[in-house]
């Protein structure tokens, strides 16, 4: 294996681990303020037991976040030195926005969050808790910007093989950016709703913390009735923004490899498996015409197949074609359970069945598998291009890494990871299972000028140390 | 001068005090992990951990901000830097990701305390070591040949960055040091006032090495030095800097004026910072590319300028409100576990 595939293989391992990171704050620290915010307004200390027993998973997911993010910014350089080099021009603006605008903001207030409950007024607490959730916005719309840029560049010129601003504003409202916006910020949300139905499934099936169980489920059931319909239709939308702009990851998406009789429509495959060697599908079960109705919304509507470029440019297409049937799958499947959850909770029969309850701790882990599987077709479909269309993936590797030094960086990046996530999902399980607590005070310092160590420790259980393993 | 003639000399401004923010912020909790060993017990051990929980994520933005700004300004430099440099530039990034998930997973392990209290301490090691290294490395010079890079995977190694490693890693352990002092009291504190002394002679000779080594490395930072009266001007940074050493080893013993070490220390940094950036200027990557070669277009260098102008004070301004939240003594937690 060469730099080229090892740094491939690299670059999508650690951001597939950091991003579900990212993707499960981005709604916690949102689920976070609503629950303070209903602490505020009731007083009433279910919302406090909730908002401390969230706010220590959170602690450790967003730490999880951090430590993988540096990682992140610093591959662009280590590993894929002619794209910073090239590209940096308008990439590094964007990231540095992040940086200003989301990354001190958040870190700057989750001090507050974590350990300043009884340092600052409730108000400014929950200040805090509002900051650090506008700053996971804040980095989503930057991180966003950068990566659909790379999708769909717009707002440069080329001077001498660099890509050179222009129109900043072209540059950050590109065309596939608002639709790749509005539904990652929906499936983070969406993936952290059903970790929290999830949870209070889980609870209600084994008869514990019910209270709490039911409001989880409950608030858990409300989102998802309207943020999937929601994220379906933008998911369309999307869809309909790949085919303007990026037909041969559109072509991949579908395994449409040819064009058929002018007037026959596009089919929809439901299934099959892409051959590329064949340029056909196998065992292929199709409906005719719904993929022209889908994505041109009409009969007969003709989009690109895969035979309009030569094969050098297509992606490969198994992957992208999976991965999107993963995510659509998984999507539907979240909006029935959703569905019929919502219809149960009307007629007062959603915490007794047994089906639902199992259906949402089934499913808990339902968005962090779509979202990931999205963010491949994403990724792979754009390929063999890193700026769609400008600048070619085996352009962009660093000219002067080693195979060898690759290959020691991705086996310390695995042991690494394998150490740091193992422990960190094992913390956070044990959290889980231990559920929320009932409040303590924690000591009152004098005036305030004196910090007990670790003021009502985030993971720690009450006052007790040393939970968990 | 024309925007292309003075962005970059602003942006090599930016870039110099976000990297000495992140070495001043980062650099006291980096330290507080070099001096790990020293806790005598667990407990002091959490104790000195917990004076940087609340804060170290916002000083390790620095850094990130270092890298960001580094692509946006000076996109060339950024590439070849960090590809050149993959190998310490890896050991810091790891080492960085054991030290950072510490700081939580320490206080929810049972069975584990004791490997994420050695994670926190050779995380943090290794990740001040391998930062002298790059800074050994860029200062000694990278050889580049039309913009690329000549040397191999491990020509990063040499005496020199072994030099600035250690004392990358000793001057941290003198910023952690000053910041226990300051945070804590008691025992802990006392240890911390104990090894400040020899932290300070380990620091002095390492800036007076560093400092003889570099002229060698370089006839362009002799030059600097040494040429048409420069040195009567540039003078005072090694005067002032012995002068603070001497202040600082008086007052790490001083019992009552708790904030004075952390100060001085703090101080001592910048005076040596000094020295190293008037050394290099005006490159970015010595021996060759000056910060106009490796320079973004003035449309990205403006762009991010404004943002940097309005953004950077309203950082500055609520990361100070986070400390003053966190001010005063940390308590060792007797009785509170
Ligand atoms: C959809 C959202 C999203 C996506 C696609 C990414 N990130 Fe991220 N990232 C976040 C959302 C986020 C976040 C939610 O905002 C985090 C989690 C914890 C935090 O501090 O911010 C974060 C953390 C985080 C940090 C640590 C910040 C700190 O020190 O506090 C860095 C340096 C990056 N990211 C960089 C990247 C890069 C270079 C990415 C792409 C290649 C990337 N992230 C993808
Ligand atoms: C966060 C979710 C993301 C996931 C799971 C993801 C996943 C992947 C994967 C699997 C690849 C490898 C494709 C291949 O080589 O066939 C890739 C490539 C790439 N991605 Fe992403 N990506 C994500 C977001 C981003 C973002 C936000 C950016 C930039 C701002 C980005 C930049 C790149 C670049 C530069 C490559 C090219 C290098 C390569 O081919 O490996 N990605 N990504
Ligand atoms: C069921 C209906 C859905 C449809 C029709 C749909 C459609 C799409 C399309 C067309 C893309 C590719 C965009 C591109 O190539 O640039 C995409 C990407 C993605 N999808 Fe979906 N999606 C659906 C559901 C979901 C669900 C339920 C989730 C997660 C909870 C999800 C998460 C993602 C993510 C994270 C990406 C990558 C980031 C992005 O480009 O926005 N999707 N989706």
């Amino acid at each position: 294996m060469d730099a080229l595939l090892l740094s491939r293989i690299q670059f999508g391992f650690v951001i597939t681990f950091h991003i579900l990171f990212p993707a499960f704050t981005i709604g916690l620290a949102h689920w976070l303020a609503f629950l303070e915010w209903r602490w505020l307004r009731t007083q009433d200390g279910k919302w406090r037991d909730l908002y401390f027993f969230w706010l220590r998973i959170f602690a450790i997911s967003f730490g999880m976040g951090v430590v993988s993010g540096i990682v992140m910014s610093f591959q662009f350089g280590t590993n894929w030195a002619v794209l910073s080099d090239r590209a940096g021009a308008i990439l590094g603006p964007l990231l540095s926005y992040e940086v200003l605008t989301a990354f001190f903001l958040e870190a700057s207030f989750l001090g507050v969050m974590l350990f300043g409950w009884n340092r600052v007024s409730p108000k400014l607490h929950f200040l805090s808790t509002c900051m650090v959730a506008l700053g996971t916005l804040f980095s989503t719309f930057w991180i966003l910007a950068a990566n659909s840029w790379m999708q769909t560049p717009q707002g440069h010129e080329i001077v001498d093989g660099m890509f050179v601003p222009v129109d900043w504003l072209a540059v950050i409202f590109n065309p596939s950016f608002p639709y790749r916006l509005v539904h990652m910020v929906l499936a983070a949300f969406i993936t952290t709703c059903f970790v929290i139905g999830g949870v209070g499934a889980w609870y209600l099936r084994r008869g514990v913390h019910l209270e709490q169980g039911r409001t989880m489920l409950a608030l858990a059931v409300a989102f998802a009735a309207i943020a999937l319909p929601l994220q379906v239709l933008v998911g369309d939308l999307h869809g309909l923004n790949v085919r303007d702009h990026q037909p041969v990851k559109l072509a991949a998406m579908e395994g449409h490899w040819t064009a058929g009789e002018p007037g026959a429509g596009v089919p929809l495959v439901l299934f099959g498996w892409p051959d590329e060697a064949g340029e056909s599908n196998r065992y292929e079960i199709a409906v005719p015409r719904l993929g022209s109705l889908i994505l041109t919304h009409s009969w007969d509507g003709e989009f690109d197949a895969l035979d309009t470029v030569p094969p050098s440019e297509r992606p490969p297409v198994a992957p992208v074609f999976w991965g999107f049937r993963i995510m659509v799958g998984l999507g539907v499947l979240m909006l029935l359970l959703a569905l019929a959850s919502a219809w149960a909770w009307r007629r007062g029969r959603l915490f007794g069945s047994k089906w639902l309850l199992d259906g949402w701790r089934l499913l808990s882990p339902a968005g962090f598998v779509a979202l990931l599987a999205g963010w491949y077709v994403v990724e792979i479909g754009r390929q063999p291009w890193v700026v769609y269309g400008l600048m070619r993936t085996s352009e962009a590797v660093s000219p002067n890494i080693t195979a060898a030094a690759v290959m020691s960086s991705l086996l310390t990046y695995a042991a690494a990871y394998a150490v740091i996530f193992g422990a960190g999902s094992w913390y956070l399980l044990g959290l889980v299972r231990r559920g929320p607590q009932p409040f303590e005070e924690p000591p009152r310092t004098e005036g305030g000028e004196k910090t007990p160590a670790r003021p009502l420790s985030v993971g720690e259980p009450g006052h007790a140390r040393s939970e968990g393993p | 001068m024309d925007t292309a003639t003075w962005l970059p000399v602003a942006w090599y401004f930016v870039i110099g005090f976000g990297v000495l923010m992140y070495v001043l912020l980062d650099g006291f909790v980096l330290g507080l992990g070099v001096l790990a060993p020293f806790a005598e017990d667990e407990g002091q051990l959490d104790t000195m951990m917990n004076t940087a929980a609340p804060i170290w994520d916002g000083n390790e933005t620095w850094l990130v901000l270092g890298g960001t700004g580094l692509l946006a300004a000076f996109p060339r430099a950024y590439a070849i830097l960090l590809s050149a440099l993959y190998l310490p530039v890896l050991a810091m990034l790891v080492a960085l990701i054991f030290r950072g998930v510490a700081f939580e997973f320490r206080f929810k392990a049972r069975r584990g305390k004791r490997f994420w209290g050695g994670a926190f301490a050779v995380g943090s090691m290794v990740a001040s070591f391998s930062q002298g290294v790059i800074l050994g490395a860029l200062v000694e010079g990278m050889p580049l040949e039309e913009g690329r890079y000549l040397g191999g995977a491990f020509a990063w190694f040499s005496p020199f960055s072994m030099l600035t490693g250690a004392s990358v890693m000793c001057g941290y352990a003198l910023l952690g040091a000053g910041w226990l002092i300051l945070k804590t009291e008691g025992r802990l504190q006392q240890v911390a006032r104990t090894t400040t002394r020899p932290l300070v002679l380990v620091a002095v000779m390492s800036m007076g090495l560093v400092s003889a080594w570099l002229p060698f490395l370089d006839s362009r930072i002799m030059a600097r030095w040494f040429e048409g009266g420069n040195f009567w001007w540039l003078a005072p940074v090694p005067l002032l800097a012995l002068l603070n050493a001497f202040m600082l080893w008086r007052a790490a013993m001083e019992e009552g004026r708790d904030a004075r070490p952390f100060l001085l220390t703090l101080s001592f940094f910048v005076l040596g910072y000094a020295g190293l950036v008037i050394g290099i200027w005006p490159n970015i990557i010595p021996p060759s590319l000056s910060i106009w070669d490796a320079s973004s277009p003035p449309s990205s260098q403006g762009f991010t300028l404004v943002g940097l102008a309005i953004l950077l004070p309203i950082v500055l301004g609520y990361t100070a409100w986070s400390y003053s939240v966190f001010r005063g003594k940390v308590r060792a937690d007797a009785g509170y576990h």
